[in-house]
């Protein structure tokens, strides 16, 4: 999404990039970025939580009218909770989930051959499954 | 304890590893960043809005490239499943917490933007940077300027 971002950017639109990856997204480097501290998933707010949820566009805009410079960041002054545990539970990989890891790799390598062989030349991340 | 930004490049580094791939990912890294003034006030300005979720069709769900959808009536649902999130934690049931389309008609009727874009556009995470950069992020430069766009929010899920 950054690269779409900067594309925009560079043909004169304008833009905000809304998200929960601070690290992808500042390795890349957008114009603006507001960063929601949150678990993957909700990074306009917490889900039915409207209050919020407008608030953080409200930011975004002001992020878009004071920007003055490329790779402007700023925070959404929510948190998830006081449960902090969200951070280290993405994707987490210990004994119990190595050999099953291994083996969802093996069947996505068949099939990115399968999809190969069948013409298909786009494919996603892996995600959390 | 501060609390410290998780780290999703070293985690996915990390997953790819584990699922028996050899070769880390190559995250896009950039010596400079494109900046573009607002031409307007936002009181003028036209939003269009940008999501990785798909169209929750048939079609969106199996067909992996750029859709256009109409932003009212706002889409009860996305397709996500494919996506990277965090699903043992959270839930994208609720579209407004992803797709800032209900937000912006407030902020429509308030009078801080002009308008919401008459549709949205839905671009693919792709794992190859060259599909993005020379198929999809031109098609939504070409739909946005279509759509006569003063200002992109863009939404990675």
């Amino acid at each position: 999404m950054s690269l779409v971002a900067r594309h925009l950017e560079t043909n004169g639109i304008p833009t905000v990039v809304i998200g929960s990856a601070l690290d992808v997204v500042e390795h890349c480097g957008v114009p603006r970025y507001l960063h929601s501290d949150f678990p993957l998933g909700n990074p306009c707010g917490k889900p039915y939580d409207k209050a919020m949820q407008g608030e953080i566009i409200r930011q975004a805009m002001s992020l878009l009218e004071s920007a003055e410079a490329a790779n402007t960041v700023a925070r959404t002054p929510f948190t998830w909770g006081e449960d902090c545990n969200w951070r280290d539970d993405y994707a987490r990989i210990d004994n119990n989930s190595r050999e099953a890891l291994r083996l969802q790799g093996e069947a996505r390598r068949q099939q990115q051959t399968q999809d190969k062989a069948d013409g298909k030349l786009r494919a996603a991340m892996v995600s959390e499954t | 304890m501060a609390i410290k930004d998780v780290s999703y490049i070293i985690k996915t580094r990390d997953y790819y590893r584990a699922q028996g791939y050899t070769t880390d990912y190559l995250w896009a890294q950039f010596d400079t960043t494109p900046f573009t003034h607002l031409e307007k006030p936002l009181s003028e300005s036209r939003i269009g809005v940008i999501t990785t979720t798909m169209p929750d069709t048939e079609a969106g769900r199996v067909d992996r490239r750029v859709w256009s959808t109409a932003s009212a009536p706002i889409p009860r649902s996305m397709y996500t499943e494919e996506l990277s999130w965090h699903k043992s934690m959270t839930h994208t049931d609720d579209v407004a917490s992803f797709l800032p389309l209900a937000q912006l008609n407030s902020l429509q009727d308030e009078g801080v933007i002009g308008s919401v874009a008459s549709r949205f556009h839905s671009v693919p995470t792709e794992y190859s940077q060259r599909n993005t950069l020379e198929q999809d992020a031109p098609e939504v430069l070409a739909r946005c300027r279509q759509d006569e766009v003063d200002i992109a929010i863009l939404v990675p899920l």
